[in-house]
């Protein structure tokens, strides 16, 4: 993060993404976010603001939805991560994704990476959520675009349509 | 006119995969070899003299690239309006926060600890923080006296209404700063070639602005400047002139390294040296008959704007205009003034001014109410604007609105009248006290007055060979819409599926000016150029004998190849022409505003916990009549997300302030509402007539912004019967008003 963890070196990190293994040399204390974007090239998760505040930079780490900027780089070693680059299958779009593009959730886009593992979470652990369970398991995902209700209408078309 | 077959249809968002699947490129996550990375060093005081620039001996310099403001190879301002914004501080600074020298390195983790390593000595120069103190004129810190711009609108004898009235009321109220939040903080990268000239790549709404502050900035003609907009990460105006500044800085440490020079703000950075939302204070007089029709009035509305003029005088000219409201006014003075202070720059933030001056005269309707004797709904039936009569700047309305009608219908959706009497009878027992407020109001499309003749935007649609249709435009889209709608309109135009039609990137060098995406303009300005420039297409096809009057999509490629084939390229071009009768004198500023207003009527309501004084917004309403709903998925997302920054500006967001600079620049401290605050807000919209735009469609992006937070406060008032004449209005605020209200 800055000269004297420069000086510190970088040692390797071991962990698996989207189902895929990796090796990467990092800093010790460079955060996770820093890591997926410039040492993997998945710049699918953003940086809104740094301080775990806003949820875009949101990731999966063994299926736990955790804020990647707040994440030193070690704490992933030998996890399993998902990011929004693991989410669909090949070119088909996961029932999240259609049903963020056909009810509105996505506007500018920057949150929506991270809105939609935030909702993959949800509907992991609960595949037939109720409203507020879907405003709570969003409720540390910002968006100032959409004013949210076209977030859960999405949210709630995929849980509907996903069989179970 | 024929059935449409993709207007009004909720079509795929252009590039709504790209967002959903992550692969959508924006500005951070875009990088070029040998690129360095930039950053800025800025004031730490409101006013002052800088005395010396050190540079402290722990930092090898030799690696650093820096810029200071003699170094700037053309003029040192941020061309826009006027140019008294400098793009770097030479001697004099006049807010905290602004920029003095830039930095570069090509390890971005360096630049914080060199940013605190240069020493800046100054001569501190007494500062002014409110427009109170701007006013009293007792340091004059912008010409001569302070004052950006005055506005007067006046009409009919309104020194002759008083001695007639039959009650006059009065009232002042105040609107605070409001952070845009955009989640994507502003960020650009510049790269520089002798040849070529400057070329910037950014998170920005309007390419053009860009382009023309860099020409005066680098001191280069317009070929040698190219300004290419990415995916940007919402805007809501505090990308309309702020990434001229950033760009400036980005091209000036570009053109010095000859390397690419990245800057991208932090959070903090963005939050406490961008644009903000301008303060306001507007002071309200009102005659009135005893049966409580509007006589006539005096309105004064300040806005503060900050340490340079900047965008403040369009800022304030739609607030003057919008300071009437939907209502009639047989005579009126509204008298409007920009001052300047030692904070940074207020700029374009969703509404535009019009926020600000319909927040007091909302709430001062429901004053009147009180004071007349009639409810905040029959006050506001008994005053609407109808057919035929005028606005206060003398346009005459020649829409079929009934506000009357829009009003019921609003009163039916949020079930007014039975709520009103139930909380009137439960709010006697127990600590939650509930409420429900109406705002009426409009909100002008396009740019004000002459602007759209001066602007003489220009869209063009090209025809390819392999029968699909570009777009080429300036207009941005971030988050709104844009791409989606405007390829809509040509495909309908064209009689195509949406897919045969793509819009091209943002970029000086291949589209033409369409002019800024801002004020309510594209989907009815540009999207009638849009519509006008694809039929041009057909029209050179068909004379051309090249195409019958009704064509399969696959003859249209036939056509195309056969025209290119012959004739190079297939383009047409369409420029935007004032319509016949449309009168504007910007001397007394009379006449046709705006091509046409959207109209609503927005209803709130709030529960307010005394045991905890929070106040909540329960239900929402808002019913809008905004001309043909174009994409109504769309349409919907720009009024819930705008009604959320509404209930934001109402309710949670209050920057603090001191000496000038923002104390809360976090998401942290700076509270914009969650998907656990907000009610659920229901959308509809009334098509009303005939109008003019593409396809019959009016503005909708800034509408939402300006209803919330007087509908809100009214309801907060019908709730606990206090009177609130400001926002944000936080819980310590209700508290204070409750506790003085039981001592008297």
């Amino acid at each position: 993060m800055n000269n004297t963890s420069e000086n510190l070196g970088k040692c390797e990190l071991a962990l698996t993404v989207n189902g895929k293994p990796e090796t990467v040399r990092v800093y010790p204390m460079e955060r996770l976010l820093d890591v997926l974007r410039h040492e993997l090239g998945l710049t699918g998760t953003k940086e809104g603001c740094g301080e775990g505040e806003c949820g875009s930079c949101s990731v999966l780490m063994n299926g736990k939805l955790v804020n990647s900027c707040l994440v030193p780089a070690l704490q992933a070693a030998g996890t399993n991560l998902m990011t929004i680059e693991g989410i669909a299958r090949g070119p088909q779009l996961s029932a999240l994704q259609t049903a963020f593009l056909e009810c509105g959730g996505a506007q500018c886009g920057i949150c929506t990476p991270g809105m939609i593992l935030a909702s993959c979470q949800l509907l992991d652990k609960k595949p037939k959520p109720t409203w507020d369970d879907i405003r709570e398991a969003l409720s540390g995902n910002l968006c100032r675009c959409t004013g949210y209700m076209q977030i859960f209408d999405a949210v709630m078309a995929a849980a509907q349509r996903s069989p179970e | 006119m024929k059935e449409a077959h993709i207007i009004g249809k909720s079509v795929q968002r252009k590039e709504g995969r790209d967002k959903v699947t992550g692969a959508a490129r924006y500005i951070d996550d875009m990088s070029f070899p040998g690129m360095l990375y930039g950053a800025t060093v800025r004031s730490q005081i409101p006013r002052g003299v800088i005395q010396k620039i050190s540079f402290g001996s722990q930092i090898d310099w030799s690696e650093f690239v820096t810029v200071t403001a003699k170094e700037i190879p053309g003029k040192n301002c941020i061309a826009l309006i006027g140019d008294d914004q400098s793009c770097l501080a030479d001697g004099l600074v006049n807010h905290p926060e602004e920029p003095i020298l830039l930095l570069a390195h090509a390890d971005r983790h360096v630049l914080r600890k060199a940013i605190e390593a240069v020493l800046i000595e100054y001569e501190p120069l007494p500062a002014v923080f409110t427009i109170e103190e701007s006013e009293l004129r007792s340091q004059i810190i912008w010409g001569t006296d302070n004052t950006f711009k005055t506005f007067l609108i006046a009409k009919g004898d309104v020194d002759s209404v008083w001695t007639k009235a039959d009650y006059i009321v009065e009232g002042e109220y105040t609107t605070g700063a409001q952070e845009q939040l955009y989640i994507e903080n502003n960020g650009v990268i510049a790269a520089f070639d002798a040849e070529q000239g400057i070329t910037v790549w950014g998170s920005l709404q309007c390419p053009y602005y860009v382009h023309k502050a860099l020409m005066a900035l680098c001191n280069l003609p317009a070929e040698r400047v190219r300004v290419v907009q990415v995916e940007t990460g919402g805007a809501f105006g505090g990308k309309e002139d702020y990434p001229s500044m950033i760009a400036g800085h980005a091209a000036l440490l570009a053109m010095k390294s000859g390397r690419p020079v990245k800057i991208i703000y932090d959070r903090l950075e963005d939050m406490t040296a961008t644009t903000k939302r301008h303060p306001s204070r507007t002071r309200h007089r009102t005659a009135l008959s005893k049966d409580g029709k509007i006589l006539g009035g005096e309105i004064d509305f300040t806005i503060d704007g900050g340490a340079y003029a900047t965008l403040s005088s369009v800022v304030l000219s739609r607030g003057v205009i919008h300071a009437g409201g939907p209502y009639y006014w047989p005579s009126i003075r509204v008298r409007g003034k920009a001052v300047a202070t030692n904070a940074p720059p207020h700029g374009a933030f969703r509404g535009f001014g019009a926020p600000q001056s319909l927040f007091a005269m909302e709430r001062h309707m429901d004053r009147i109410a009180q004071v007349v004797g009639l409810s905040p709904v029959e006050i506001r039936r008994r005053n609407f604007l109808k057919p035929g009569q005028t606005t206060t700047t003398e346009q005459t309305v020649r829409e079929e609105i009934d506000l009357g009608k829009l009003l019921d219908r609003a009163l039916e959706l949020s079930d007014y009248a039975a709520k009103n009497a139930r909380f009137a009878r439960e709010n006697e027992a127990g600590p939650v006290k509930r409420g429900m407020g109406i705002a009426a109001f409009l909100h002008g499309a396009g740019f004000t007055g002459s602007g759209e003749r001066y602007l003489a935007s220009v869209v063009g649609v090209e025809g390819c060979a392999d029968g699909r249709v570009r777009v080429l435009a300036s207009s941005t889209e971030f988050g709104q819409g844009t791409n989606t709608v405007l390829c809509q309109i040509a495909a309908e135009a064209l009689n195509l599926p949406y897919d045969h039609i793509h819009i091209a990137q943002p970029d000086t060098n291949q589209v033409p000016n369409s002019g800024p995406t801002v004020a309510s303009r594209t989907a009815m300005v540009v999207g009638s150029l849009v519509r006008s420039a694809a039929i041009g297409i057909r029209q050179t096809l068909t004379a051309g004998g090249m195409l019958n009057d009704s064509y399969s999509p696959a003859e249209f490629q036939v056509a195309c190849r056969r025209h290119i084939a012959e004739h190079g390229e297939l383009r047409s071009y369409a420029r935007y022409e004032t319509p016949e009768g449309v009168f504007w004198d910007d001397q007394k500023y009379r006449g046709e505003a705006y091509a046409t207003f959207a109209w609503a009527i927005y209803v709130a309501q709030v529960a307010v916990d005394l045991s905890t004084y929070s106040a909540r917004v329960q239900d929402f309403v808002a019913l809008q009549e905004v001309g043909r709903v174009l994409h109504p998925v769309l349409a919907k997302g720009q009024i819930a997300g705008g009604v959320a920054q509404g209930i934001g500006f109402a309710l949670y967001e209050n920057v603090v302030w001191q000496n000038g600079r923002m104390q809360n620049g976090q998401m942290t401290n700076y509270i914009m509402p969650t998907s656990v605050d907000l009610p659920e807000i229901r959308v509809f919209f009334e098509e009303m007539g005939d109008v003019q735009g593409a396809y019959g469609a009016k503005g909708i992006g800034e509408l939402p912004m300006d209803g919330p937070a007087p509908a809100i406060v009214n309801a907060i008032e019908d709730a606990l019967g206090t009177r609130f004449d400001s926002v944000p209005l936080l819980p310590e605020d209700i508290f204070e008003a409750v506790s003085t209200d039981g001592r008297r």
